[in-house]
């Protein structure tokens, strides 16, 4: 037992660093808010986002013969180490580097699962995904229609680190899902922490679409929860609520839900309203009834996303939000979002819609 | 007297002295180097599709032995210092160390002419440097301050200076950019040659084929340097490339390999490299072998995938500053005291910069919005705060 309070205070302690440390600049830019609910019952153990991605890579690698698991430096774990281990235990056949080149390893994967192998490859920062465009754009996406059904490469899965992490500066910190989000045929989804990592994941890597998954890689070791061990899945398309009120609705993904989450509260502490936080999870394709009766519920709608504002991914939801929940908007629908500027070294604290700049246009829209 | 250097004191014995070609010769005592020059055997070039390489002998001048010193010494210590405040975290984002491949740069740059450019990868503070940047206009840049080379804007990866068309942080990406600054000098007819380098991990990107083959194509004026470090980020040669022969996976344009660890070799390869393209004979690809003492970016230890006692090895055994250092003294073109004495002056002038780095003022948040544009159109940048939107500014200089 007093074992047990030892570690309490410890962790407070480390919560009261973690908040201090929150006021510094260059340092992370949100609260982490660990998911309470379990998708499943059952055991559970204490993982963070890349503990939890490496858990969902080897009960696949287990279970599914036919998978492999290939990109830059991922024999030794890849730079975040989510396949730690994965070659050890799975052999060099299967889990395995590639040369530097990222339009071969999607090509490369396109082929894989086109011929019937369960394929993920790993690309080592999403900033690095534009040489495999051409391939994930043009190949990937569009095999089973062109080929009138008759072939697809859906077990393919492309995992890639993305968006801010205090100092990545211009190609290591950008949120491409928004390119992703133009192409039919293409599945993109980003979790906000390790449950949903492991369960999106999963469902991913069995979807029978090309999925690209996207992951906050500041949460990879700064996000921790307690993961049911065994296999889950949480579907694709579909949002959560994660916090209910009337007041607004606040959509956001990744690192984004965590900023809003906070959001809420202080906007529940201060101005003693309560708003819906939605995590979106999957960008596409999006689930448009939640999030649509979300905002005709509360008439007013806040999007937070790193990506830049212009033909960010807030614009489609935008769009589609006043053309649906036209007569029950009691505000313009707001968007805050990263600069229409090259993500900025020595600027991301300015760049970034932190929580601060959120609450700021929720205020604004609710005495409009 | 004799042991002045002989040019030096023929300057001494003439009443007008305009120009002492070596400071270091200025008094006769035994401190300072005895022979004006020497030549040194080359580690045999490994040649493809080429009847003749370069010179297999170089000769060394005393003031030239200094000078290559110095730059070795300073590349070496700006890395040093880089790593030292990346740990401090003062320099914060991704931080690529050159240590251990110094002279790849020197020797190139000793051959290179005013009028020739480099473009690179992400590996760049000593480039930077020897392109012409202040020590202070590295570290700066580094640490994100008003006097770096891109006033803070881009950190370690996106350095410039004059005829050096960056650091670039995409794999394999400044490639193609290095064919089309050829195209340039040719087109302009300025005489100019570009070397583009990029790394062994690199020389699997497609792009790389894409701008061999413009280049030879069109018979530009660039040089592709690739700087074999033995390790694509994690992933070492005989791992990740099917052909382990750089120099010669241009197919249909000539490759030397040169040992990248002899700064005169690259020297005396550069001069052929350049001989060539002016020439008219068109693109040429060059593999430098060399080594990377640290890891591939700061937070790879650079450990997992070879041994410390591989490192170690190199470091004794072929390491590009003391190897040099041993060859100039035995050659008597620099004495020990000479060596010290830069030691000493390289040592001041970049904990001087250091120091400086720390305490220099960062950019103003208006420049979040500069540069974006020559000339915005829409005269703000729209963004976090969509009713206060940033002006567009233009900090740097139009042409």
């Amino acid at each position: 037992m007093a074992s047990l309070v030892t570690k309490k205070s410890v962790l407070l302690a480390r919560l009261v660093k973690n908040v201090g440390d929150c006021t510094k600049r260059l340092s992370s830019h949100f609260i982490y808010y660990p998911d309470n609910e379990k998708p499943v019952e059952g055991e559970t153990t204490k993982m963070n986002m890349m503990q939890a991605i490496n858990n969902a890579m080897d009960l696949t690698l287990k279970n599914d013969p036919t998978a492999v698991l290939f990109g830059e430096d991922v024999a030794f774990g890849g730079v975040f180490r989510c396949a730690l281990g994965l070659q050890e235990k799975y052999g060099k056949d299967r889990v395995f580097n590639t040369p530097l080149c990222e339009q071969g390893i999607a090509g490369f994967g396109i082929g894989l699962a086109t011929a019937g192998a369960t394929a993920i490859a790993e690309i080592q920062f999403a900033d690095y995904i534009f040489p495999a465009f051409d391939q994930i754009i043009n190949e990937a996406a569009k095999v089973r229609y062109r080929s009138g059904g008759q072939f697809d490469c859906g077990a393919l899965t492309i995992r890639t680190p993305c968006s801010a992490v205090g100092h990545g500066g211009l190609y290591h910190s950008q949120s491409p899902e928004a390119f992703f989000a133009h192409v039919p045929g293409l599945r993109v989804v980003v979790p906000r922490g390790p449950i949903t990592a492991k369960g999106l994941l999963l469902s991913c890597i069995r979807e029978k679409d090309p999925c690209v998954f996207l992951e906050p890689k500041i949460l990879y070791r700064s996000a921790a929860e307690e993961v049911p061990v065994e296999d889950y899945t949480i579907p694709l398309g579909k949002a959560q609520v994660l916090r209910e009120g009337d007041a607004a609705t606040l959509i956001g993904w990744g690192t984004q839900v965590h900023v809003l989450l906070e959001v809420a509260q202080i906007a529940e502490e201060k101005l003693g309203v309560k708003c819906d936080v939605i995590d979106l999870q999957s960008i596409l394709p999006w689930d448009e009834d939640t999030v649509c009766n979300s905002v005709k519920k509360t008439g007013r709608c806040l999007i937070a996303h790193e990506a830049p504002l212009t033909s960010g991914f807030g614009a489609e939801l935008a769009a589609t939000i006043q053309e649906e929940c036209f007569l029950h908007l009691e505000a313009p629908i707001s968007r805050v979002t990263g600069w229409d500027a090259p993500f900025p070294h020595v600027f991301e604290p300015f760049y970034l819609p932190d929580k601060w700049r959120c609450y700021q246009s929720l205020t604004e829209m609710l005495n409009y | 007297m004799s042991k002045i250097i002989p040019s030096v004191a023929k300057l001494l014995a003439g009443n007008t002295v305009t120009k002492v070609g070596a400071p270091v010769a200025t008094t006769s005592s035994a401190k300072y180097s005895t022979k004006s020059e020497a030549s040194f055997e080359i580690k045999p070039y490994k040649l493809h599709k080429l009847e003749k390489g370069p010179a297999t002998t170089a000769t060394l001048t005393s003031e030239d032995a200094l000078k290559l010193y110095e730059q070795l010494a300073i590349l070496r210590r700006i890395e040093t210092a880089s790593g030292n405040l990346y740990r401090e975290k003062i320099i914060r984002g991704f931080c690529h160390l050159y240590s251990g491949q110094e002279a790849v740069a020197v020797g190139m740059r000793a051959a290179m002419r005013d009028v020739d450019t480099v473009i690179t990868a992400y590996r760049c503070h000593g480039w930077t440097y020897l392109m012409g940047a202040s020590v202070l206009g590295v570290l700066s840049e580094l640490t994100g301050r008003r006097t770096g080379v891109s006033r803070g804007k881009g950190g370690s990866m996106h350095l410039y200076a004059k005829n050096f068309y960056g650091g670039n942080g995409i794999v394999g990406a400044q490639v193609p950019l290095g064919a089309g600054i050829g195209f340039a000098h040719k087109y302009k007819g300025d005489g100019g040659v570009n070397f583009a380098l990029y790394g062994d991990g690199a020389a699997n990107q497609g792009q790389l084929y894409e701008a061999y083959n413009m280049a030879k194509l069109w018979d530009l004026p660039c040089v592709f340097v690739c700087e074999n470090n033995g390790y694509g980020m994690g992933t070492s040669m005989e791992r990740s490339s099917a052909s382990t022969d750089y120099y010669s996976r241009g197919d249909y344009i000539p490759g030397i390999w040169v040992d990248g660890m002899d700064v005169l070799a690259t020297r005396e390869a550069t001069k052929f490299c350049i001989d060539w393209c002016t020439s008219g004979k068109g693109p040429l690809v060059m593999e430098m072998e060399t080594y990377r003492y640290s890891g591939h970016s700061m937070s790879d230890p650079g450990t997992s995938y070879r041994t410390r006692d591989e490192i170690q090895e190199v470091r004794q055994t072929r390491d590009p500053i003391t190897s040099y250092k041993d060859k100039i003294l035995s050659n008597e073109l620099a004495t020990p005291d000479q060596l010290k004495e830069i030691d000493a002056k390289v040592r001041q002038e970049v904990d001087d910069a250091t120091k400086q780095a720390k305490v220099e003022p960062e950019i103003g948040v208006e420049e979040l919005a500069g540069d974006i544009y020559v000339d915005c159109v829409d005269p703000v940048i729209r963004g976090v705060i969509p009713s206060a939107p940033l002006q567009h500014i233009s900090v740097a200089q139009r042409n």
